[in-house]
């Protein structure tokens, strides 16, 4: 956890040599609690102070990565309880669960849907992230075809949940890349550790308890495996959201390393019902869950999950923002009519839902204003004449309609006259002040 | 190693409101953060009020009128299958047609719906105004005045018009929602106006606008996390009122919620869409902490009933 500049002052040689470029070592230290620096720039520190070091400045949720490559997750490093403080860093990953028992064709089409349902938006590739190979069957070589049949149909690395001896035989057949093994108990710890060593994956471990959970980390860190996911056995939506409470405070709050790991929650395991299954989900996603196993990812549940990680993800800091341009909406043509507004993400989405609704063909033009909403833009100079009238020439806006007026909305109508001489040969018109009132403005508009 | 539980207790507590006449809910009370059972008192759940209009909507296209279209040109019949069917905790009836860019009801059309409306249920009533500031002041006096002993709440009160909303709860003794632009110290500041008027901060509650899942549901999120962190922690008094999400209309605003499947084929059912666009919105808002959820799919509304019971059990 984060020290601070005095406490790794006191391990530093204290030598003021400036190797490190900056002049003494307590600014060095300075700029290493702050994060602007790394240890290895001193030539001096020693060994043990190094060891120290590294162990406080060790994130409290470590970061564990499954899978590699251009479809690999990596879940963890969270540092806080709401958002607000700061924010949430890696956004959780769903895992569509498959039981080895389930016939193939029926497979083959959950996971061709499953890779199909891919969106963007605002700039973000909206998917899914696993698939949780169950032996759901007992059956070893069942689990071993069920496994090669999965890893040869989609590039998801896969959490394969079975016990140790039919996740080496899998594995033996279908080598995988950081695959997720599920789980180390109290009855198989030996055997799965050293499987997690073997084939060098991330390993969950489930317990009854998180007394059990504890004792059992702490054995698997003690035999060197160290990349490991939580699963504190809970089934209940009420135990599960107290026990990632629990877990995520006795991490940050508590520091206790024991419990430093991501967690693996499981809406398949808790409810029969798709719909409820979808808002377990959803609670796991808003309190701390790393990865969420579920049965049905189908779009309709799935695209309003991604959509909520990734307003649960985002950081508050940093508002999302759209690309600047002028975008045609309802199939808009060299006639259609031109609003123009700012490119904070939720100023775009209310403009752009709004005008999809009335059905009028519209350019919408989104200029960049930094991710700043109308009003905040203006006042901060970001959506004035001079920008808006640069945008609306190189956007070449005169090359994609035949008519010469722009619209602006209601809240800025002090730009119109400015915006007028900055924009010659074009007309300004002030739209409405909300974005409700869109659909009526632009029915009523008159022809261009 | 036994594991000690991180139990973090509260020095606030949300104040405990009791709505509604003939059969009463009471909503706050908790001195934990939501569903945090294991650290402090939770005495009410969060109640789910179903959503009324005043005039039947125009465009809430097909789900919703599946689910609805045969109470929705009548307000009372509506009222009575929320509350009877539907087993809402709560009626909100919203007034969007006394909007003078509207449908421009009369203030007398408004107050005999109203009336129709709390006669013809139990449970108790919020009534929401139009949003047209103006309006609303002129409307809910009057609604006020119209429901008197009843123990109405109404909505929502914002800073150009707390005045006259705020005066009809001293003189008609009814609960009032104060709304500000999703801002902690916005919602802080109008019920410091409210309470200076007179109004008793036991009569009021906190509606810190909602955005609905994918249109800012983020900020509401974050805004009602800050609001009972503040109440709780920093026992914060004028953030200790409960918290309302007017959440249906905005989540079925949403184009993922109301486009047919046919439109868009790549989000799925387009039955389901739009009932887990809302139930995902309130979710998350009744995670933040906010205590009453205005919902308007009967079906998203069972769902978030199976959650609460699920998260209190």
């Amino acid at each position: 956890m984060a020290l601070s500049g005095m406490a790794i002052f006191k391990h530093m040689p204290k030598t003021n040599c400036g190797q490190c470029g900056v002049p003494t070592c307590l600014a060095f230290a300075m700029k290493l609690a702050a994060g602007g620096a790394s240890l290895d720039q001193c030539p001096f520190v020693s060994e043990e102070a190094k060891a120290v070091l590294a162990e406080a400045s060790a994130p409290p949720i470590r970061g564990v990565t499954i899978g590699e490559g251009e479809f690999a997750l990596k879940v963890g490093e969270e540092l806080v309880m709401h958002r607000h403080e700061k924010t949430f860093f890696n956004p959780c990953g769903y895992a569509l669960m498959i039981e080895d028992t389930e016939d193939a064709g029926a497979v083959a089409r959950k996971l061709a849907a499953l890779k199909a349902a891919t969106y963007e938006r605002v700039a973000q590739k909206l998917r899914s992230n696993l698939v949780a190979v169950k032996n759901a069957s007992g059956d070893g070589a069942k689990f071993a075809s069920c496994v090669a049949a999965v890893a040869g149909a989609i590039e998801y690395p896969l959490v394969l949940m079975a016990e140790p001896a039919a996740i080496e035989a899998a594995l033996a057949a279908t080598p995988l890349k950081r695959p997720l093994l599920y789980a180390a108990t109290k009855a198989n710890l030996d055997a799965m550790a050293a499987l997690a060593k073997k084939v060098g994956a991330p390993l969950a471990v489930k317990a009854a308890s998180l007394d059990e959970l504890g004792e059992l980390t702490a054995k698997l860190d003690g035999l060197g495996v160290k990349d490991l996911v939580l699963d504190p056995g809970s089934r209940t939506l009420k135990e599960t959201h107290q026990n990632l409470v629990y877990i995520r405070r006795a991490a940050l709050k508590k520091k206790l390393r024991p419990f430093g790991y991501p967690i693996i929650t499981f809406p398949a395991e808790e409810t029969s019902d798709d719909m409820m299954e979808t808002i377990h989900a959803a609670v796991y996603t808003i309190k701390y869950g790393g990865i969420v196993v579920l049965r049905d990812l189908s779009p309709e549940k799935a695209y309003a999950l991604y959509v909520l990680r990734q307003n649960i993800y985002t950081d508050p800091q940093r508002p999302m923002q759209v690309e600047q341009g002028f975008y045609p909406i309802n199939g808009a043509d060299e006639n259609s009519p031109v609003l123009i507004t700012t490119n904070f993400s939720l100023t775009y989405f209310i403009v752009s839902s709004e005008v999809e609704g009335s059905k009028v063909p519209t350019w919408l033009g989104i200029v960049d204003t930094d991710g700043l909403s109308t009003l905040t833009a203006w006042a901060a100079g970001k959506f004035v004449p001079d920008r808006i009238a640069a945008f609306v020439n190189k956007a070449d806006l005169a090359s994609k309609v035949k008519h010469r007026t722009v619209i602006i909305p209601g809240y800025v109508a002090q730009l119109s006259g400015e915006l007028e001489e900055e924009l010659a040969g074009w007309k300004v018109v002030v739209g409405p002040r909300e974005a409700s009132e869109l659909p009526a403005f632009l029915k009523a508009l008159k022809p261009a | 190693m036994a594991f000690q539980a991180p139990v973090e207790t509260s020095s606030g507590k949300i104040r405990e409101l009791t709505l509604g006449a003939k059969k009463t809910a009471a909503v706050g009370g908790q001195n934990a953060l939501a569903f945090h059972a294991f650290e402090g008192a939770l005495p009410n759940a969060p109640k789910i009020a179903l959503e009324v209009y005043d005039a039947a909507p125009a465009d809430w296209g097909e789900e919703l009128k599946r689910a609805l279209g045969d109470v929705w040109a009548d307000p009372v019949a509506w009222a009575k299958k929320c509350e009877g069917e539907f087993g809402a905790d709560m009626v909100c009836l919203q007034l969007a047609g006394t909007d003078p860019n509207g449908l421009n009801r009369s203030v007398a059309d408004a107050v005999a719906t109203v009336k129709a409306v709390a006669d013809a249920i139990s449970v108790p009533l919020i009534v929401y105004g139009s949003g047209n500031t103006e309006r609303d002041a002129e409307v809910l006096k009057a609604v006020a005045e119209a429901t008197q002993g009843k123990n109405v709440v109404v909505g929502s009160a914002v800073e150009d018009n707390y005045k006259s909303i705020g005066a009809a709860a001293l003189g008609y003794g009814c609960k009032v929602i104060g709304q500000t632009p999703i801002d902690v110290n916005m919602a802080k500041q109008l019920n410091i106006l409210l309470t200076n008027l007179g109004v008793s901060i036991d009569n009021l509650l906190i509606d810190p606008s909602t955005g609905a899942l994918g249109y800012g549901l983020e900020y509401s999120f974050s805004i009602h996390e800050r609001i009972k962190l503040a109440a709780l922690k920093q026992n914060d008094a004028m953030l200790q009122a409960p918290a309302v999400s007017n959440l249906g209309k905005e989540a079925w605003r949403a184009k993922e919620a109301k486009i047919s499947q046919a439109e868009a084929p790549q989000w799925g059912d387009g039955r389901k869409r739009g009932i887990v666009w809302e139930a995902l919105t309130a979710t998350a808002l009744m995670m933040a902490g906010s205590d009453i959820l205005i919902m308007r799919h009967p079906e998203a509304a069972k769902l978030i009933r199976q959650t609460i019971a699920g998260l209190s059990a």
